[in-house]
This record gives structure tokens, sequence and C-alpha cells, in this order.
């Protein structure tokens, strides 16, 4: 493509040590991977990143390759993992180390004082293992004997509390648990997003409830009240706030006397956007350079990359870097793409194996062995993207998060583990090979 | 068990709901029992146009005929199932001139009103037409909702005293000194409302007559009764479209031939079709071929096709039928005409009749003769009168309507849920409590669900299909658990459990036919919300139990961990 009028204007490109292409958990990790290293770390995204779809639960492994499981410990399986798995890739110390980075930088998470699994209530009302897990959702583990009380809202149709309940039952917690349905003080239409509730709390505002007025929170206190049974703990949606959940669990602790729980949900999450928020956080600090909303659109180099364009309100602006991290997601995210004939990584085309008929990406059970999850990019040892023949297709190119092919996060319950350890792994890497 | 009725009619398609509603409307006790859902055969799987007949216009001038006084009548009397999109033939520069002045023609003939549009005028119609076709015939097509017009005469039938039994197989047929005098059923829960887990049963209907209205699978039904019925069973690949590229139905001003209409419906535009006899109306293959040829022959006609996204494909089986002595080779030389076959006279086989052939526009009329020719065997002197009573749902019912503020509906939510309700929204959607989205995509609401469940029992496949919950862009990614809970409501767990697994499979059986570019990427997000998040995959309500003793029992029961948050 020709350069435009505005992009020959700009003589000299944005430079970076390392430059991070996405702005998901991989991403994120690997910028604060890269700068903890001492690296001038960017970070460029084109979109919001999917964590507002992910649940905020932070999984490292649930299953293994083969489906066995529930794990009771992770680190304890990712050796007899198929040799290509991305975990195999960075090897079980580097997890470890990639963990003990995210412990660090997020302290509004638990589960880090085991290696075991938790075992979390999902909104469908299974319960699934996960490695690490917000605060506010701690109350809810399935391992704890203490019976529970699930409050829906009438007009939430994500959590259906008494089905949660009996469907929970079902899967044998070792504890009574019973859903009740309450309707949320106020006038919030019948449609109001998630983060209406979220705000409402987070203000504590005067709600009209039972033809009186009174600050939300001690208004929805009052409505489960009435329907508690003494259960020593009660869980809710993930509603709970956006700016401070951890007060307004308190506030309905104190006043129903029990402790207070959310049960994580699907997008848009909110336990996911609180994560977004705190590895941004964690970044600005670190002084990475951020710029979200921009995708990459071209690159020049052969072999080694030298630097790839930008693209922003039409122009095509260079971005420079010594280092470069794919981090653009997979199917979900637009890091790996597909059209009838063909499945390919769209910013640096680096191979994608897949099955020349589409017919053979998929299997006919929707919860078949699905080739298509994992699709994406195979690497060498230090994550740098093969082509067909094992050749390094880009010197200075590492991968990291769910562009890898190779693994079913899915199934295995793996995404956020691989992500931080791979994104933790080729931040470091990039950032250590770095002029 | 053992009961009686005066007919039994077999097949819950257009057909059989249409003669169970005729019937029972002139005083005729009838039961009408279907293998699975209603339209669970051919009729939930059409492109849901609405002849005006311009398609038989040159071929077949008989048939062209009835469609055209049939589609004036459905729009009178089913006007809730009926979009009056109009149609459109175009013709592009290698089609045959000559052939364009034969669908003229035929259709003046055939009494169907034509008007000749210049490119430039088809273009204002439907903008996204390809630059270069040559120009179009407007003709007064339209999109029909097969499952809402099934379900509401249906509907009818029951008000008149029918009895209506789904997921009810027959077995075998009753013959007794050449007189077929009934029928064995195999339930699949129990009479009633198909409800998962419950018991099934069989039952023996003993019926004065017998209706074979099982389509595609009437020479099955006949076979059981010792008749030889000659179906030529045809398949046809549907490809759904996202969004509406057209708002008009488009045909190819073609000779007949595959991949030649483009239905809008709802909120997607159906791309059809193929038409390639196959043995057995429930095993045959789905090919990539047939969905590809869809896509590329119909961007001839609309170019943004190529690269626009699908979200699924399924296929149809039609029920042709031809006297044994025509003996076509090809599928498409086949009559669209139906047959009534009077088995009495054709076999010496008292009791039973078979009506085969024909197409959904045609269903009342098909139904009309049926159940004439059953009335004069009985003797029974009562007119028909479905041509000129609404079915449920259309009666006295103005679009003009505002349901907004009445039922709490946001604007484009309303209107969609009264579109689909017709003349019931207003006891549909009168509830007590909130009446939130459950299903974002098709915008329907809880009261709508609910509705469905009281109707359909547990099984969400028909809540689906009375609803259109869960056939949008997402494909039920994000509203099959809340129609699980919504289900919960007056169903056990463990019978929801399956019901939703069920709706989980057949959300995923006609994606798989989508999966590149956006959809595939939709499916993978699907995939990991009911995989991930909800852990779907491994549920432990199914699997062996779970050791919880063994995981993480938290830090917080001892209130130790106070940091952070």
């Amino acid at each position: 493509m020709p350069a435009s009028p505005l992009t020959e204007a700009i003589s000299v490109a944005i430079e970076s040590d390392v430059l991070v292409i996405g702005g998901g958990l991989a991403g994120l990790t690997s910028a604060l991977a890269a700068a903890r290293e001492g690296a001038d770390v960017r970070l460029v995204a084109a979109k919001q990143s999917t964590l507002r779809n992910a649940s905020g639960l932070v999984d490292v492994l649930g299953y293994t390759a083969d489906g066995e499981g529930p794990l009771v410990d992770p680190y304890d399986a990712i050796p007899n993992l198929p040799a290509d798995h991305p975990y195999r890739t960075v090897g079980v110390d580097t997890v470890r180390k990639a963990m003990a980075l995210f412990d660090e930088v997020t302290p509004r998470y638990r589960g880090g004082h085991t290696d075991a699994n938790a075992l979390l209530p999902t909104h469908g009302g299974t319960v699934k293992p996960t490695a690490r897990y917000p605060a506010g959702v701690s109350d809810g583990i399935a391992s704890d004997g203490r019976d529970a009380l699930l409050v829906g809202i009438e007009s939430m149709t994500d959590f259906d509390a008494p089905h949660v309940a009996a469907h929970l039952t079902a899967a044998g917690v070792p504890f009574d648990v019973r859903g009740v349905t309450i309707q949320f003080p106020g006038d919030l239409r019948a449609d109001a997003a998630i983060t209406r509730y979220a705000k409402l709390l987070d203000t504590n505002g005067t709600v009209t409830a039972d033809g009186r007025e009174c600050p939300v929170r001690a208004a929805l206190a009052d409505r489960v009240a009435a329907e508690h049974d003494g259960e020593p703990r009660i869980g809710f949606p993930a509603i709970l706030g956006d700016d401070d959940p951890a007060e307004i669990r308190a506030a309905l602790a104190e006043r129903l006397d029990a402790a207070v729980f959310e049960v994580p949900m699907g997008p848009p999450s909110l336990p996911g956007l609180r994560l977004e928020d705190s590895l941004f956080a964690a970044l600005d600090e670190a002084g990475v350079s951020i710029a979200t909303g921009n995708p990459v659109v071209g690159y020049d180099g052969d072999g080694r990359v030298e630097q790839v364009y930008v693209e922003k309100n039409g122009a095509r602006i260079p971005n420079s870097a010594d280092q470069y991290v794919l981090a653009t997601g997979g199917l979900v995210g637009k890091g790996i793409d597909s059209d009838r004939e063909r499945v390919y990584e769209p910013v640096f085309d680096c191979h994608v194996a897949h099955a020349d008929d589409r017919y053979d990406w998929f299997d006919r059970e929707p919860f078949g062995n699905h080739d298509f999850a994992r699709f994406g990019v195979h690497t060498d040892g230090d994550l740098r993207p093969v082509d067909g023949d094992d050749s390094v297709e880009f010197d200075n190119v590492r991968a990291a998060g769910s562009v890898l092919g190779g693994y079913d996060f899915a199934a295995e319950k793996s995404g956020s583990g691989v992500s931080i350890a791979t994104g933790y792994a080729a931040g470091r890497s990039a950032a250590r090979r770095a002029r | 068990m053992s009961r009686q009725t005066e007919v039994l009619v077999i097949g819950g398609g257009s057909t059989g709901a249409g003669i169970a509603r005729d019937l029972s409307m002139r005083g005729v006790g009838v039961t009408l029992v279907e293998q699975g859902n209603l339209t669970h055969g051919t009729t939930g799987r059409m492109h849901g146009l609405l002849h005006s007949g311009g398609r038989y216009a040159v071929s077949d001038q008989v048939s062209a005929a009835e469609c055209i006084e049939e589609n004036r009548v459905l729009r009178d009397i089913a006007s809730h199932c009926v979009e009056t999109t109009g149609g459109l033939f175009v013709k592009r520069p290698e089609d045959s001139e000559a052939y364009f002045q034969e669908k003229l023609d035929g259709c003046a003939a055939s009494g169907i009103p034509t008007e000749v549009l210049s490119a430039e005028e088809a273009r204002a119609v439907e903008p996204h037409l390809a630059p270069d076709i040559e120009k179009a015939i407007s003709v007064p097509d339209g999109a029909v909702d097969p499952f809402r017009l099934v379900v509401a005469n249906a509907a009818s039938a029951r008000e008149h005293g029918a009895r209506i039994e789904t997921h009810s197989t027959v077995t075998d047929i009753r013959v007794e000194d050449r007189e077929v005098v009934g029928a064995e059923l195999d339930h699949a829960s129990g009479p009633g409302k198909h409800v998962h887990g419950t018991e099934g049963g069989t039952e023996i209907i003993r019926a004065d007559h017998v209706v074979n209205a099982t389509g595609a699978w009437a020479g099955r039904t006949g076979a059981m009764a010792g008749v030889d019925i000659e179906v030529r069973p045809s398949k046809g690949v549907m490809t759904v479209m996202n969004t509406r590229q057209v708002d008009t139905v488009i045909n190819r001003c073609r000779p007949k031939g595959d991949a030649d209409i483009i239905v809008p419906h709802e909120t997607a535009a159906i791309l059809g079709t193929t038409d390639e006899e196959v043995d057995d109306p429930e095993e045959y293959p789905e090919e990539q071929w047939e969905v590809d040829m869809m896509i590329d022959t119909l961007a001839e006609l609309v170019p943004m096709l190529r690269d626009a996204r699908t979200i699924r494909s399924f296929w149809g089986v039609r029920p042709l039928y031809e006297p044994p002595s025509v003996d076509s080779d090809d599928p498409t030389d086949i009559t669209r005409d139906f047959f009534l076959l009077d088995h009495a006279e054709r076999d010496a086989l008292d009791g039973l009749t078979t009506i085969v052939g024909g197409k959904l526009t045609t269903y009342r009329l098909m139904a009309e003769a049926v159940s004439d020719h059953v009335c004069e065997r009985f003797g029974v002197d009562a007119d028909c009168r479905t041509a000129d009573v609404s079915l449920p749902g259309s009666e006295e019912f103005s679009v003009l309507r505002d349901y907004m503020d009445e039922f709490d509906l946001r604007s484009p939510i309303g209107r969609r849920s009264v579109e689909r309700l017709g003349s019931r929204a207003d006891d549909v959607l009168e509830t007590s409590g909130p009446n939130p989205t459950v299903c974002n995509c098709e915008a329907v609401t809880r009261a709508e669900i609910q509705d469905a469940v009281d109707q359909s029992g547990s099984d969400l496949n028909a809540v689906r299909l009375r609803t259109r919950a869960s056939m949008g862009s997402c494909q039920g990614g994000f509203c099959c658990h809340r129609l699980a809970g919504e289900l919960h409501d007056d169903h056990e767990e463990a019978v929801v459990r399956e019901a939703w697994d069920d709706l989980l499979r057949e959300r995923w059986t006609g994606q798989r036919h989508a999966l590149w570019g956006e959809q595939l990427s939709q499916a993978m997000l699907n995939y990991a919300l009911h995989a991930t998040t909800q852990n779907r995959d491994n549920d432990p309500a199914d699997g062996d139990p779970v050791d919880f003793g063994a995981f993480d029992a938290g830090v917080a029961a001892d209130g130790g961990d106070q940091r952070g948050d």
C-alpha cells in the first residue's frame, strides 16, 4: 500500500525496546514482565480486550488434554501434557514464576496459598477447577462445608438462583444450598445493564423500596433478609460494584450477618473488567506506554520485523522496536482468523496448521474434540512462531496467549494460565534480547 | 393403553396440522400424532417462501394458480405468520430473454400480478443487486414462518377438540380384514406435553379412518399398512445469513436450477437451494459443496453475499411424488403438485388416505381436499371454513398498536414480540413481574418463553421454534443457560439439564456448516462461555462424584485472609 502523506510526514517511527501487540491477559502480562526486566515497553491493542468476556477466575489447568479431571494439582499434570502444549514449551517452573508475578500485581486475588485447585460455583450451576479467584468469590468455594443461600435478581436472566442451587446439589456439593429470587430494590429497567447495578451499589444511591427511601445497599440487604434462613454464606450474581466491591460485600455481610460472595457470570463480566483494570494499573506503574483502539495493519522486514504499522484515524503510523510480542488472541480476539479455505494469523501471516477441508475443523458433538479450539501458531522453545518446516519465522517475534496453538483452553480450563505463563516468558525473553 | 378416535392423522407438519384443524372445525374427532416436534420433518426445514406462484408460472401453471390463490388466503387468515415482502425475478445478462417473456406470460395466464422493473428500478427496491443485472419482474411473493403457522393450526385444532401428541412415533398400523383400524404408538415421554425423563409408553389408537400426512416419510408409513407409496424424497440445502441482505424475495429468472432464491426471513436471509434425490429422508449426506454453491452462485445476484456471515445451514427433504408411470429421472422434473391417494380405490384397503407432494403454500388446500374426502366417506355434511376463519394470533390484529408502553418493552423488542404473537400479544405479554429479554439476538422476552413452555413441556427445541430464541447470530451462545433457567420454573433440575443438552446439540448441528470467519469466532466464544465459564462440558452432575475435600477449601472460612480488595 502506498504511504499516505501523513506517514511520510513522520520521519521517525515511534520506538521502543519491546513492542507488545495485544491488550488481553497475555499482552498485559508480557508487557509487565518485559518492563520488570528493565526494557522500554510499548503496548498497542486493536480494541477492548476480551477480558470482559472472561469470568475473572484465573485457571491454570483443570483437566488434562485427554479430559481427565478435575485435577487437584495443575502443576503435577503439566509435565505429562502433549509435547507441543504451550506449558511444555515454557516449563512448569516458568508457570510458577509467572503466577507469582500475577499474585504480586493483583492483590484482590486469592488461591496463591496452595498449589491445589479450588472448585468454584459457576452461573451455569456446575463447579469448575481454578487456580486463582477474586477475593469476592472466595466465600463461595465449593469445598467449604458451610451451607449457602443463593440470591437471584428477578430481572436478571443470566443467574437463575433456584436453578443454580438445584444443579449444584446434583453436582454433589458438600453443603446444603438453596436459591431464592428477589426483586432488586429501586426502579432499574428490566433490561438494565450489569454495570447499572454495579454503579448504583458503588455510589450507594438512594432508592425507593417498599414505599420508603433508603440507600440501595441496605434496601438490597433487607430484601435478602426476608428470605434468609440463617445460612452462614450468601451468594449473589457478580454485580456487587465495580470500584470497591469489598466495601459493598462488607456492608451487605454486616446487615445480613453472613459472609457474602459473588458467582462469576458471562459477558459483560465485572470480575473480568476489574481484572483488566488492575493489570492496566500495574502497567502504568511499571511505566509501559499504552495505545488502545489502533490495530496493527502491516509490517516491514524479512526474517526479522523492522517496524509495524499501526492504523490511527486512517493513517499508517510506523512503530519500531527491537523485539515484538504477538499477543493478539485466538479465534475470539481475531488474532487467528479464517475464511472458507484457510486459517491464518493476520498480523505477520505466521503459519497456522490446519486441515485443508474445513469440515475437518470441528467435531460432530458440541463438546467434542474440536480442531478449531487448538488453532494457532506453533513456536520454538523461545516462543518464536515457526513455519510449516519448523523454521523460525522472524528472529525477533515471540507469541503469547491464545494466538498459540496446540491446546484447547476451554476443555482444559487453562486459558488464563497459558496467557500468563507464555506472556511472562515471551516478555521476559524479549526484554533480555533487546539491545 | 388403548383409545378411540374418529380420524387419526399421522404427521405434524403443515399438512397434518392443517387437516387436524379442518376436520375438527367440521366437528370430526381428530387425534394427530407426530414423531418429533411439530414441524419436525420437512415443514421445519424449508426456506420460508410464501409462493406467489411465479416460480411455477412456466413449468406448472396449475400449481402456480393454486399458489396465488392460497397466498391471498394466508395473508388473510395467518397474517401474524406472513411478511408481505414482495418478490423479484431478476434477469442477468446471461439469462434467456425468451424465458423472461415466458415467465411474464405464464404469470398472466396463472393470475399472478406482475410488473416489469428496469435495472435501476429493481436496485431502487434492492440496492445490493449486482450492477450488471438487466431487469426484473415484480411478483407478490412473501415470507412465512412455518413454525408459527403449524403451531397456530394445531392450537386451533385443539380449540375445536382435537388431541395433539408430539414425540409419539407410529410403530405399526393395524389392518383387519383389508381395513386399517388404527395404529400403535410409542410415546417418548407419556401422552401430553413432552417432558424429559417422564416414562414413555405405548398406546393403541383405534380409528375409523387414518390419514397418512407424513410427507417424505409417507412410503415408510404406507409400508406399515402394506401399501406401496412411491415417494421420491429430494434434499435441498438452505444457508442462513446473519442479517437481511435483501428485504424482498429474490429469484433468479431462469429455468429450474440450483441456488436461485434468497428469502428474507425474520432477522435473517435464507439462501436456497439444491434438488437431489435421496434414498432415506433421515440419513443423507450434508455436503460442503452445497453450501459453497449457495454463496458463490447467489453472489452473482447479490455480490455482498460472497463475504457475508452465514450462521448455519440446514437441509430439508421434499416429499415429491409422481405416479409410477411418469418415471422422471431428474427430481427437478417431478411435479410440485399434490396427490391424494385413496387406498380403498387404489389398493383395495379401506380406512386409509395418503396425501403426498405439494408445498407449504398450498397446505390449506391440501388439507381441505383430504378433509372433503374423509367427510364424504363418513357422510359428514359440513363445509370447509379454514379459508375464512383466521388462525389464533391473526384475529382482529392491528400491527399499528403501540405495545411499548403497555408492556414496558423497549420499542424494537415490543415490536418483534407483537409481530410474533399477533393478536395473542395481550394474553402472553401481560405479566405481573419484570419481563426481561432472554434472547437478545431475536428480542424474545421471558413472557414469550414462559408461554412457549406452557405449550410445549420441557422441550427447549419446541420453545425455540415457537419463539425464535437462540436462532440469531450468536446461535444460543448467550441464552441457552437462560432458557434452562426459565424452564426450571416448571421442571426439575435433571429434566432441565437434559433439555439444555438437547438444545446445545441441536444448535451445534446446523452451525457446523458455517464455521469460518465471523461464525467460527462466534463458535469459539460460545464454546469458551459454555465450557470455560460454565464448565458444562465436564458437568459434575453428569459425571463421577467429585472429591471436594481434596481441593482448596479457601482461607476465608477462618476469617484469616483480609488482605487487599
